[in-house]
């Protein structure tokens, strides 16, 4: 009975009120968040994975505009299924530079978290514009403007600058390359590519879009999608040294 | 209005302060748009100088107009409440409502036919059904909740709502965010993050308007004549608070420039991912679940004539509910690189809260001992009554789903969709429906509704919406994610990708179906509501009457 009174405190005082619930909020969150900025899992660094390049994160920049996490996975889960179907399950590593995540909750389509690699350049390109040209079922949309727009890049140093403030290991000879590596990524043999490579281990230089008169938001999103999951070498991933 | 020679009329610092930030908003944004990156954020800028410039104009104009003492806290004894935001807010539910329902019908016909798609990029399904999900649930989810919100608080702490200028503030500012959010997402400015689509000057704008409410809601009850926060109250505060902390720390982000719609989110990777999931689950269990239980704890007791079954009950469900919640975000995130044990927790907290929600239903469903036979003659106490037992179906599927054994099979599938619209269409959908039908004729001081007959067909028209949509996607989910983990008996996966898309043809267009029904009633319901506020024929004497304020 006396708790029962005693809980008048809250009903009396509406700042009291907003104390106690501020407490009883909080926990949860802390508890569950808090740790995940110390732990091993969560935070190993794993031999491969590297910030994306100018052009690739031009490209993530477009899938997040638009909205392909509504559809599309990237996080392949430990199941037996998924791992034949899609490859090695995801690594927290492999995600580590991605602001913001895409994970994702729906698979209207197939995950994409190790999509690179698996299809040409010109089937993206034909996918893009027209899915049904390629997968006769799909009920993707489809994004003709990409290989139809310019690609905007005339401010992309800043956004390495400001992922640099964030964490992301960029440094100021990325930042200042920025611009002229897009550039360099999206042409097939320009003589800066090995300089590239060299900033950015296994990044690809070529003409994404087969379009080589411009450079368009699709050299951007398929730049991306080929280098998606394709950074860590599994052949030498130790994955007992990391249980989760 | 009369200007008496006598009394002295002048600003208050309220009227002065928000006309000189107003003022000075506009110019802001006029800098911004001249500088923006991109012709779509010029095109917001724009909007929000409009919008900052007509707000000032507005004030000055009203202040010219208002007599010289602000409204009177009580007359003659009683208290002088304020429901004109309310008004508003109400109407823009209704229409925010309307246009949800039939973006989401459009969303889903876009799968079923994609045609629908128009191979237009403001049209595509990536930007539309976010538009879908903020339309319905923070256009009109939030317009139910401010307008519900401030009837109640004023109700029931027998008071005038605090601030003058501040309640309108809350509503149009609200309203200009879901502008700016929806248009952003047409236009492809987007975080893509769910549940939190807008960009980093969007949040602002909603963090400003979000701390305002708060404001207004605890000034309002700090100035109650009743000596107990009456236990929809509770409810009411901890949605604001918890969203505000929640909104906060998910949207934590660094534009790139003042002239850049873009920002980078200051979390990255497996963190982001938690903290996204401790907001998006929080979404529902505080906007989607506190807010509404508010609106349970009053419309109910009230609609019935019954008081609230259990005092103690609501005490235990209260502290409990916002005390589990908050944990169970990570069964969003199982069997991914988030680590294990924090997976277990979010399972563990998950099932849980099957008995705070539950406890809650029974406090809901019990109110009407001694009147059940109201659900016999009152529709609208009947979808009230509804809506509990929806909240209490989609509580127990959601527990379910958290188990990670049934997760591995439903997570990535229909079944998701089927589980929050159970939720969103039964509980949500139907405690407001319950609620705006109370609501209007109170505000506007009609004797009853138009038509009860009618508000019987939107009853049995969204319900069987409601059961196409579920039942449908409970199909499509269990058979997508069965035929994903398929093996032939030589030990291959048996289904490609595609030929899984292409079995869920059928049921996407039954729960486009069910979608169109759902839609329908909400017509039904906007006409009935029209009728009731403007009947077709004055009834004699009638016309005289004041509006509400």
């Amino acid at each position: 009975m006396s708790l029962w009174t005693r809980h008048a405190i809250f009903e009396k005082n509406s700042i009291i009120l907003v104390i106690g619930v501020l407490i009883v909020i909080a926990i949860g969150g802390l508890v569950e968040i808090t740790p995940l900025f110390y732990l091993k899992s969560t935070i190993e660094k794993v031999d491969g994975v590297r910030p994306y390049t100018p052009l690739e994160l031009a490209g993530r920049n477009i899938y997040v505009r638009e909205g392909c996490y509504n559809c599309h996975s990237q996080m392949v889960r430990p199941l037996r299924d998924e791992v034949e179907r899609y490859g090695h399950y995801s690594l927290a590593a492999e995600s580590m530079y991605d602001r913001p995540f895409q994970w994702g909750s729906k698979r209207t389509g197939p995950d994409l978290a190790r999509v690179g690699g698996k299809y040409s350049d010109d089937w993206h390109r034909d996918h893009l514009n027209s899915p049904k040209s390629v997968v006769p079922g799909t009920v993707m949309p489809a994004y003709p403007w990409l290989a139809q727009t310019d690609l905007d890049f005339e401010h992309i140093a800043t956004d390495l600058k400001v992922q640099a403030a964030l964490g992301v290991p960029y440094t100021p000879e990325m930042i200042e390359q920025a611009q002229a590596d897009v550039r360099t990524q999206a042409m097939v043999g320009a003589p800066e590519a090995a300089d590239l490579a060299k900033r950015y281990p296994r990044a690809q230089s070529r003409d994404y879009d087969g379009n080589p008169a411009r450079i368009s938001e699709a050299d951007a999103v398929i730049a991306y999608l080929q280098v998606l999951g394709t950074l860590v070498d599994f052949k030498l991933y130790n994955d007992k040294a990391n249980i989760r | 209005m009369a200007h008496s020679a006598v009394a002295r009329k002048s600003m208050t610092i309220g009227e002065g302060g928000s006309t000189l930030a107003f003022v000075a908003l506009a110019f802001l944004s006029v800098f911004v748009a001249a500088n923006a990156y991109t012709p779509e954020y010029a095109f917001h800028a724009y909007l929000f100088a409009a919008a900052s410039a007509a707000a000032a104009f507005k004030i000055v104009a009203r202040y010219y107009d208002r007599a010289n003492e602000l409204p009177p806290l009580t007359v003659g004894g009683k208290p002088n409440y304020n429901m004109g935001p309310v008004k508003l807010a109400t109407i823009a539910a209704l229409f925010w409502g309307i246009a949800g329902f039939a973006v989401g019908l459009w969303a889903a016909l876009e799968l079923a036919f994609p045609v629908l798609n128009f191979d237009l990029p403001w049209f595509s399904f990536g930007r539309i059904r976010p538009l879908h999900t903020s339309a319905v649930i923070f256009a009109f989810g939030g317009n139910v909740l401010i307008a519900t919100s401030f009837y109640v608080v004023q109700r029931t702490c027998r008071a005038r709502l605090a601030g003058d200028i501040a309640p309108w503030f809350v509503v149009l500012g609200y309203n200009f965010f879901i502008v700016i959010a929806g248009t952003g997402y047409l236009l492809g400015i987007t975080q893509s993050k769910e549940y939190a689509e807008p960009e980093w000057y969007a949040d602002l704008w909603l963090t400003v308007v979000w701390i305002v409410y708060f404001l207004v809601y605890l000034g309002t009850i700090m100035r109650r004549e009743e000596p107990h926060i009456y236990v929809a109250n509770w409810f009411y505060l901890a949605f604001i608070l918890t969203i505000a902390v929640l909104h906060l720390g998910n949207n934590a982000a660094i534009p790139v420039s003042l002239f850049s719609p873009k920002s980078y989110i200051v979390w990255a990777g497996v963190q982001d991912a938690m903290v996204q999931w401790w907001y998006g689950h929080n979404a529902v269990g505080f906007f989607l679940t506190a807010g509404f239980l508010g609106i349970m704890y009053y419309f109910i007791p009230k609609r019935a004539e019954r008081p609230i079954y259990s005092y103690r009950l609501s005490i235990v469900h209260f502290w409990s509910l916002i005390f589990l919640y908050i944990w169970a975000g990570p069964h969003h995130l199982h069997f991914t690189a988030l680590p294990d044990w924090a997976q277990t927790l979010g399972m563990t907290f998950s099932v849980m809260l099957w008995m705070p929600s539950w406890g809650g239903m029974i406090n809901g469903m019990m109110t009407l001992s001694g009147a059940w036979d109201k659900l016999r003659t009152d529709p609208v106490l009947r979808m009230l009554v509804v809506s509990v037992a929806f909240y209490g179906m989609a509580t127990f599927e959601g527990p379910l789903m958290s188990v990670k054994a049934v997760n591995s099979l439903s997570h990535y599938t229909d079944w998701t969709i089927g589980h929050v619209h159970s939720g969103a269409l039964g509980w949500v959908g139907y405690v407001s429906f319950g609620a705006i039908y109370c609501l209007m004729p109170w505000l506007w001081n009609r004797e009853r509704l138009y038509s009860l007959k009618l508000v019987n067909w939107h009853f049995w028209i969204s319900t069987i919406g409601i059961v196409l949509y579920i039942s449908a996607m409970w199909v499509s989910g269990i058979l997508q994610g069965l035929m994903w983990r398929a093996y032939t008996k030589l030990g291959f996966l048996e289904y490609s990708f595609i030929e899984t898309v292409e079995a869920m043809h059928p049921f996407y267009v039954i729960r486009a179906i069910g979608g169109a029904l759902f839609l329908a009633g909400a017509l039904i319901m906007v006409f009935n509501l029209w009728r009731t506020v403007y009947p077709a024929v004055e009834p004699a004497g009638r016309t005289a009457l004041a509006p509400a304020e």
